[in-house]
């Protein structure tokens, strides 16, 4: 498969436009293992890690790009480098750690050893060993390192590609999100932990769920309750790269009373609870563009969600059909004064694995993954709130950014449509 | 984080047998507490302004110090026990927490570190059972009165890749 050619008829897409999705997208292996060859391996550009957590010559730290396990290194020059992580000699995990410092990575099984580049710099015995055994002599290092990844940075993201060919990382992510992005690095980052979540779902399902302007002040009744978010606030949902990337944007203060007559009967408006220790609710201005939230996607599995003052990165990392893991990379800014970093550790509260306003995602994951398991071939969902395009709108009441991504997935997928 | 805490058992032998038992009954009435589903007493085990806080074993490593939960006073910790209650959504589940290999200290202060390994065995509404979490509480038990508290708890999460998600407290 070279990511041009059409899948099988078996695989046509339902609807010509992208507001039904087929069950079988989340379900199928043999949909698995093309999203393998054809996106993360296909002319894509994919989230590393950040130029932040590499400062010196050197460093790295373990990622994947789907399910190929890959090392983002500092080089002794200064540049950053990226290597699939699986010696060229037998295929064993070279690099073991999952961040760290290194001279050179060496593989245990047999000493094979290789450069930041993932040049092979070294292999035991090659000439033999007392005039026996050794590599052929037509044995060319240069054509046995490890499979490197081409990468690009922007405003310290990382970003690598396994294609050859394809589209710059400037014309991958289009202006919208370049702009996104630079918004939150106009100030040298600093990360201020990790945290990570495995869920017995799809990666496309949590990728869907950011797009998602529907569920948040539905599913996620804290939001609600406490007045952080609701749909009835003022926002715009965004959709990018020609429907893949999307950006989901809410203006002003937040917590504003507006419950509406349509939603009187919708259980998480209840009345208010109130907290009694809101120290994590406290908000510092640190922009003054009028944006309160902005939840970027960037394509496939890289999101971004900015509330408040916390920012922080999700990595979607696809192990199975129904299973994923996201490592959330919490982060804050170099120079930020005690007070507000300790403002930023308490607002960690809110999100992540056992955050306030995202501990609902992975189960609304998990009840879609177990009822879809075994469902008929053509069974379907919808995703037809704002209507069945893919422009961009200026309200949250829209599946618009989701029909997007399915837009341009199944076009990268090579899905027939039906007419 | 802690740098108190003693290294190996062998501190267990300086304290007397009495006060062992009852930092060890701290953490025992403790796991009672959160596997009784009893969480609104759960923030009578801590001073008022005592430290809670979840670390997902990388980022104690690294010296980062990101949690995944944090929590400096009491309000918080029954803010907690009110959205596990009435506002947040999670895996339907009973909770067993399981304790070993705790060793004791005593700190300058008059009171404790205290070391304990933990496991938590999740069972589903389905009665499958799996192992949830597995770390160490590090704790800073101080007394108040006739009561031992927590000052700090500090939950070391070995098992960072949390399966799904985390509710309620370890």
């Amino acid at each position: 498969m070279n990511g041009t050619e059409p899948l099988a008829a078996a695989y046509t897409w339902p609807t010509a436009d992208p507001a039904c999705v087929p069950f079988a997208v989340y379900t199928d292996p043999a949909i698995f293992a093309a999203e393998q060859e054809r996106i993360f391996c296909g002319p894509v550009w994919h989230y590393l890690g950040l130029e932040a957590e590499i400062p010196k010559p050197g460093d790295f730290v373990s990622t994947y790009v789907g399910t190929l396990p890959v090392v983002l290194n500092r080089t002794e020059d200064g540049r950053v480098a990226a290597f699939v992580n699986r010696c060229a000699h037998r295929g064993a995990i070279v690099t073991r750690p999952t961040r760290g410092n290194c001279a050179t990575h060496v593989c245990i099984y047999h000493q094979w050893t290789y450069d930041h580049d993932g040049n092979l710099a070294g292999v035991p015995y090659r000439h033999g060993l007392g005039g026996v055994g050794g590599f052929p002599a037509d044995f060319d290092p240069r054509a046995h390192g490890l499979r490197k990844l081409r990468v690009a940075v922007h405003c310290g993201i990382v970003f690598g590609t396994l294609a050859e060919a394809g589209p710059s990382l400037a014309e991958f992510l289009g202006k919208p999100v370049l702009d996104r992005l630079a918004r939150l690095f106009s100030r040298p980052v600093a990360v201020l932990g990790y945290q990570r979540q495995h869920v017995r779902g799809n990666w496309k399902l949590m990728v869907e769920n950011v797009k998602d302007a529907y569920h948040g002040g539905l599913l996620h009744a804290f939001n609600s309750k406490f007045g952080f978010f609701r749909s009835t606030q003022k926002g715009e949902v965004t959709v990018a790269g020609g429907g893949v990337h999307s950006i989901l944007t809410t203006f002003g203060t937040t917590g504003e009373q507006d419950t509406g007559s349509a939603l009187q009967n919708v259980q998480t408006y209840r009345p208010a609870l109130t907290l009694e220790d809101s120290s994590m609710l406290r908000h510092i201005e640190e922009f003054d563009d009028g944006i309160a939230t902005s939840i970027v996607s960037v394509f496939p599995s890289f999101l971004l969600l900015h509330a408040s003052n916390f920012p922080v990165f999700r990595h979607v990392r696809p192990k199975a059909t129904g299973e994923f893991e996201m490592v959330w990379t919490y982060i804050g800014y170099a120079d930020d004064s005690e007070e507000m970093r300790d403002l930023r550790l308490r607002q960690a509260n809110l999100v992540g694995p056992a955050g306030y306003i995202s501990i609902e995602d992975a189960e609304a994951v998990e009840l879609v993954q177990r009822a879809i398991e075994g469902e008929r071939s053509d069974a379907l969902g919808i995703v037809a709130l704002g209507g069945r395009g893919t422009d961009s709108q200026g309200h949250l009441v829209t599946e618009a950014a989701i029909r997007g991504f399915w837009q341009g997935y199944r076009k990268l997928m090579g899905f027939p449509v039906a007419a | 984080m802690q740098t108190t805490a003693p290294r190996s058992s062998a501190a267990n032998d300086e304290i007397p047998f009495e006060q062992r038992w009852r930092v060890a009954d701290l953490n025992d009435r403790y796991v009672r507490c959160l596997d009784d589903n009893a969480l609104e007493e759960w923030p009578r085990f801590f001073t008022e302004d005592g430290v809670y806080k979840i670390v997902p074993r990388e980022n104690f490593d690294a010296g980062l110090p990101g949690a995944l939960l944090l929590f400096d006073s009491n309000a918080m910790r029954r803010d907690r026990v009110l959205c596990v209650r009435e506002v947040n959504i999670y895996r339907i589940h009973v909770a067993r927490h399981y304790l070993g290999g705790t060793a004791i200290a005593r700190l300058p202060d008059g009171g404790f570190a205290v070391r304990a390994n933990f496991l938590v065995v999740h069972s589903d509404g389905e009665g499958r059972s799996s192992l949830f979490a597995a770390g160490e509480y590090r704790d800073h038990i101080v007394c108040e009165g006739a009561e031992l508290r927590f000052r700090e708890k500090v939950v070391i999460l070995d098992s960072f890749t949390v399966p799904g998600q985390l509710a309620e407290p370890l």
